[in-house]
């Protein structure tokens, strides 16, 4: 059962996806179940990995690794390492709960959960891909089903949303395709293999090119300021269990990609680029929580507090220090939970009002007591409340960008108050106040929604009481690949 | 027992767990639940205060987080400063949630209610036990949201949600230079454990982290500049004002200050500005006090100005000052809230302009209001005058004399404030008909008479007559052979001036309110701009509002424009410039490449029209041609 698990845990979602194709148009409740299926096979394999997985080791794990283009050495190759490793959790759980979260869609379920399983498939290739041929193939996977998925379910301006999101991270993953092929031809031998690549090192010009063309592929994904007006467009557009997806599991992907390529195969380039990275990772910060705060649209909100959020995964990716590092790849795990969640949590009152506008509310926590108490929990999660996994990974990113950079990282708590300042501002307009008689008769959260959100907050919850859990299946690969790259341990 | 130490904020913590996932069913019964699980931790910490007062000294921890090569240590640490803050907070916790039985006992929301006290008590008591700066930190943050949640509990008013936004947010600006305070201190000293901080070498970093740990208590314990939120929080219901605004929560930020104090102590620059601020807050608010008019107000006000009496009295070195102080305040302060609470139950109304001869109806009310009012003001042998008491001596002994007269005139003003109060509410005739006034039932007014004895006895141990036990307890006892000697010595010059400045202000607070009515507005005309500046409160929240506030709305909506117009603009333009270009593309593809090819095909087409002309296919034409052609061959060749 284990020999294969990397590559079941990548197919799976595929077969189900072809399974559908042959299924009629009419049979929309075997479809779902096909497709709750395939997620929760996926989930169940993830968590199989725990059983394998040995958080001891640093080295890529469950390993396969077939040729695949002999003619320019490119190979299927696979592999899990302590940075995979969460962010397999993260997608596998994600996409399981996002599909609970996509019943209440009615129109063309055929195609759309066609599209979700390929989607799945893209995403969980992408974090597990060891060979750079590979990678990009499941990174272009991503964007397709993705364009259709918001251009077809989406609000109102969704063609708009959908093509900017397309064109925008395509020019990324181009310039990033010709960063792949320079490396290719100056690898000697020429390869794809991420573990070869490793090993070469490349002229510090060489680098600091390949690592701007990678740059630009990551940075739009991630997205890192100024790069990421996309964002809100596509958030504000997709359909609720897509907005969750992007903001779960897709945003990852940039950073993850910071993470295992740009990092390890151009290390030089790395540090010479550090003081840019950290400067925008504090702009993304500051600028975003600002922006956030301006908003009276419920999911442009959360929308644009992603991208003050994910600052904080650059910031310590920057810091090039143990706790930077963990709390970066911790805030990506908890990023993906909590607002996650939030975004979970703007459908389930945009299905009920038809309006994300939030000043439309207020004293709703009379009408719904649970949804509120649900809500409140994220957003004290998303500004970083002690008890709750946020405050964890901002705590680790801040202490290690305090190791680098003091005055970079004072400014980035200026975060940390812009987050109390917008989620409280928007509790207070949706939740407190006297009831707005318009929504009297506004249902209370249904157990389904509730399903989709509890494994979230147990998670949130876990992480923030004892964080050693998890930390503990990251913390050797992260700090193996830190000694590659210069970084310091202490 | 020592070892069932982390029961004490696991019992409340569990009562919170039960009362908030089951609310639904337990419903009066989460009132028990909470105060069964309060007591609990109350009992508990006896044998710990216990052995801690026979010089017992105890620490444990366990491993909970890795930063680098840092083990992180979570744990509990009981010394006689967290002994006696755990005597206060299980104490009067369990009280006041005794007392909010009666009076929340008509609200709906009434298990939510004792989950969030729980939660409080829960975290409240794991931030007095805490032996590192992060389990701290965390624990106040976690009390920062209780009090949040519990300003806005009545969250249909929309003053009360404002409240608590604000709270929240005022004190969080505290709280991150609290939060950059650990992060400095942890890279300058490489520890964060509360038993490492004596070992510490002093330098510019460590300075930096102690005036930015220093920033919490000052978001927490609302001093000056940031004390603008605690007045508002008046808005919860009055037993959250005693227990979190008054008695502990907010107490909290001066225990900061006593347990980083071998930190603080170190740098006289630090020490400075804690007095400085102190003073001027406990001088500031108080001076507010003496024109408010809600009877939650006058107290919010009272309990700033004696924080600040308490930071004052760490500032200038008087660690067991503060710290009895803060131990008297919880009694008498609680008692007040409560007291307070009782009239607002009784009469529905907060405004001291509509009560009046209330004690004949109260008089259990009345008495214990009575009684704490006279600690407060300084009235020996009550608790409230050994303690102040104490601070004064400090300022005194300091040889600090501008601080020391402040202080004295704040004392003065506070017994005059207070008791305006009392005698508004509680004397005189009442002044609104509408008031009908009635006693509370028993389950509050039981609560008030143990407070009240409280705020009698608590004084004691620090007083002469017990040798100064408590100040003795606090250092230790090696500690109070050596340099704290003068805090010991009985000052009566300083004791005269302060039980003369209590009394001044009782009578004049009597001459003016219980006497012909003409008399405060005498007063009130001839010191107008001095009334103005106090019933505006300095204009503290107008000032705020302008300068703080909207620059900073107005520059988010500036970012936000920015946002779409430049940034995102410039994405849209690159698109439209990219479709610009692909049009003038399409054109030049579409007119001069295929319209080239295009030419090329008509140019053949209208040549071949008019050759088609000559394919006749009649014989004698072709014939003709190739006759004519001959005809023209032979010219050409004949002309050469």
């Amino acid at each position: 059962m284990t020999a294969h698990l990397l590559s079941l845990i990548i197919f799976t979602p595929l077969l189900g996806a072809l399974l559908i194709l042959l299924i009629p148009k009419s049979q929309e409740s075997l479809i779902k179940q096909i497709a709750l299926l395939a997620t929760g096979i996926v989930f169940l394999l993830a968590l199989l990995t725990f059983q394998t997985f040995n958080p001891g080791q640093a080295d890529f794990q469950l390993i396969e690794k077939a040729v695949w283009i002999p003619q320019f050495n490119v190979h299927y190759f696979v592999g899990m390492d302590g940075i995979s490793f969460p962010m397999i959790l993260l997608t596998a759980l994600i996409s399981l709960l996002a599909c609970l979260g996509s019943f209440g869609i009615q129109e063309r379920q055929k195609e759309y959960y066609f599209l979700y399983l390929l989607l799945e498939t893209g995403m969980m290739g992408t974090f597990l891909a060891l060979d750079l041929f590979l990678f990009y193939v499941f990174w272009e996977v991503v964007l397709v089903p993705m364009y259709f998925l918001i251009g077809i379910w989406g609000g109102p301006r969704r063609e708009y949303a959908a093509i900017k999101f397309f064109l925008y991270t395509l020019a990324g993953s181009l310039l990033m395709l010709l960063g792949i092929l320079a490396l290719y031809f100056n690898s000697n031998p020429h390869t794809f293999d991420w573990t070869e690549l490793v090993k070469n090192s490349f002229a510090l010009g060489f680098q600091k090119m390949v690592f701007l063309a990678f740059f630009f592929g990551f940075a739009i994904k991630v997205p890192v300021f100024p790069f990421h007006t996309w964002l809100p467009d596509a958030h504000v557009e997709a359909p609720t269990p897509i907005s969750v997806i992007l903001a779960g599991v897709l945003l990852k992907m940039g950073t993850y990609g910071f993470m295992r390529f740009s990092y390890p195969l151009f290390p030089e380039a790395s540090v010479w680029f550090r003081p840019f990275f950290a400067l925008l990772a504090v702009i993304g910060i500051v600028y975003g929580g600002f922006v956030a705060l301006a908003q009276t649209d419920f999911k442009k909100m959360v929308a644009y507090s992603s991208v003050s959020h994910m600052g904080f995964v650059l910031l310590g990716l920057a810091a090039l220090t143990q706790n930077g590092w963990n709390g970066a790849l911790l805030q990506m795990f908890n990023h993906g939970t909590i607002t996650g969640g939030l975004f979970l949590l703007v459908g389930v009152l945009y299905d009920r009002a038809h309006t994300r506008d939030m000043n439309a509310f207020g004293g709703l926590s009379a009408q719904m007591p649970v949804y509120s108490g649900i809500l409140i929990f994220f957003s004290l999660a998303s500004l970083g409340l002690p008890g709750l996994s946020g405050f964890i990974s901002e705590f680790l990113v801040l202490l290690g960008g305090y190791q680098y950079h003091k005055t970079t990282t004072a400014l980035a708590c200026l975060g940390i108050i812009l987050a109390a300042a917008y989620l409280l501002l928007m509790i207070r307009r949706v939740l407190l106040g006297p009831l707005n008689k318009k929504w009297q008769s506004l249902p209370e959260i249904n157990t389904r929604e509730i399903f989709t959100l509890v494994p979230l907050m147990i998670l949130i919850l876990a992480i923030g009481i004892y964080p050693k859990a998890i930390l503990h299946y990251m913390t050797p690969a992260l700090e193996a690949l830190l000694l590659k790259v210069g970084g310091t341990l202490s | 027992m020592i070892e069932y130490t982390p029961l004490i904020p696991l019992l409340p913590l569990a009562a919170f767990t039960i009362n908030i996932l089951f609310g639904r069913y337990v419903r009066r019964a989460a009132s028990w639940i909470s105060i069964l699980a309060s007591a609990g931790a109350c009992v508990l910490s006896y044998p710990a205060i216990l052995a801690v007062a026979q010089g017992g000294h105890f620490l444990k921890s366990w491993h909970w987080l890795t930063l680098g090569n840092y083990k992180l240590q979570f744990g509990y640490l009981l010394d006689p400063l967290s002994a006696t803050l755990l005597f206060v907070v299980t104490l009067v916790g369990t009280l006041i949630q005794i007392y909010s039985v009666g009076y929340m006992h008509e609200d709906p929301r009434f298990s939510r209610f004792f989950a969030y006290l729980s939660l409080f008590m829960s975290a409240m008591l794991t931030l007095v036990i805490s032996n590192n700066y992060i389990q701290f930190f965390m624990a106040w943050e976690v009390m920062g949201l209780c009090s949040y949640l519990l300003i806005g509990f009545w969250f249909e008013k929309d003053s009360a949600a404002n409240a608590a936004r604000k709270a929240f947010l005022t004190t969080r600006v505290g709280d991150v230079g609290f939060f950059l305070g650990i992060l400095t201190l942890f890279v300058a000293a490489g520890t964060l454990n509360f038993a490492d901080l004596e070992s510490i070498q002093p330098g510019p970093a460590v300075l930096a982290a102690a005036l930015l740990i220093f920033c919490g208590t000052i978001g927490k314990s609302a001093q000056f500049p940031l004390h603008v939120w605690l007045p508002d929080a008046m808005e919860g219901p009055t037993p959250v004002s005693a227990l979190i605004h008054a008695a502990t929560m907010v107490a909290a930020g001066v225990f900061l200050v006593a347990r980083s104090f071998v930190l603080f102590a170190r740098f006289p620059l630090c020490m400075g500005m804690i007095t400085i601020i102190g003073t001027i807050t406990a001088f500031m608010a108080a001076f507010i006090a003496l024109s408010a008019t809600d009877i939650k107000k006058v107290l919010a006000y009272s309990t700033i100005s004696q924080l600040g009496f308490m930071v004052t009295a760490l500032g200038l070195g008087g660690l067991s000052a503060g710290a009895f102080h803060l131990m008297t305040h919880a009694f008498f302060k609680a008692l007040l809230f409560l007291g307070a609470g009782s009239v607002i139950h009784g009469t529905g109304t907060q405004d001291i302009r509509q009560m009046g001869g209330l004690f004949k109806k109260m008089k259990h009310t009345g008495a214990t209001f009575l009684i704490a009012a006279l600690a407060i003001a300084g009235v020996p042998p009550l608790s409230g005058f050994w303690s102040k008491d104490e601070i004064l001596v400090t300022a005194f002994n300091s040889g600090n004399f501008l601080v020391y007269g402040i202080l004295t005139f704040t004392a003065f003003m506070t017994s005059f404030y207070m008791f305006r109060l009392v005698f508004l509410t509680f004397f005189g005739t009442p002044r609104d008909s509408h008031v009908h006034a009635h006693e509370s039932p028993a389950v509050m007014t039981g609560p008030l008479w143990i407070l009240a004895l409280g705020s009698i006895a608590v004084g004691l141990p620090g007083s002469p007559w017990m040798h100064h036990w408590f100040q003795n307890f606090i250092h230790g006892r090696a500690a109070a052979e050596g340099a704290h000697h003068a805090e010991e010595t009985l000052n009566l010059t300083v004791m005269g001036a302060s039980i003369a400045a209590g009394l001044a202000g009782i009578l004049l607070a009597a001459w003016m309110y219980l006497g012909k009515q003409k008399r405060s507005e005498w007063i009130l005309q001839k010191f107008r701009p001095l009334y103005e500046l106090s019933a505006n409160k300095f204009w503290f929240d107008e000032i705020y509002a302008a300068w703080i506030v909207r620059p900073f709305q107005t520059f988010a909506q500036f970012l936000f424009d920015f946002d779409q117009r430049v940034i995102d603009g410039a994405v849209n333009q690159t698109g439209f410039a990219t479709l610009f270009a692909s049009r003038i593309q399409m054109g030049f593809d579409k007119y001069i490449i295929d319209g080239g090819v295009n030419f090329m095909g008509l140019f053949t087409q209208f040549f071949s029209r008019a050759l088609r002309r000559i394919q006749t296919g009649f014989i004698q034409h072709y014939l003709l041609f190739v006759f004519l052609s001959i005809l023209l061959f032979i010219f050409i060749e004949l002309r050469q």
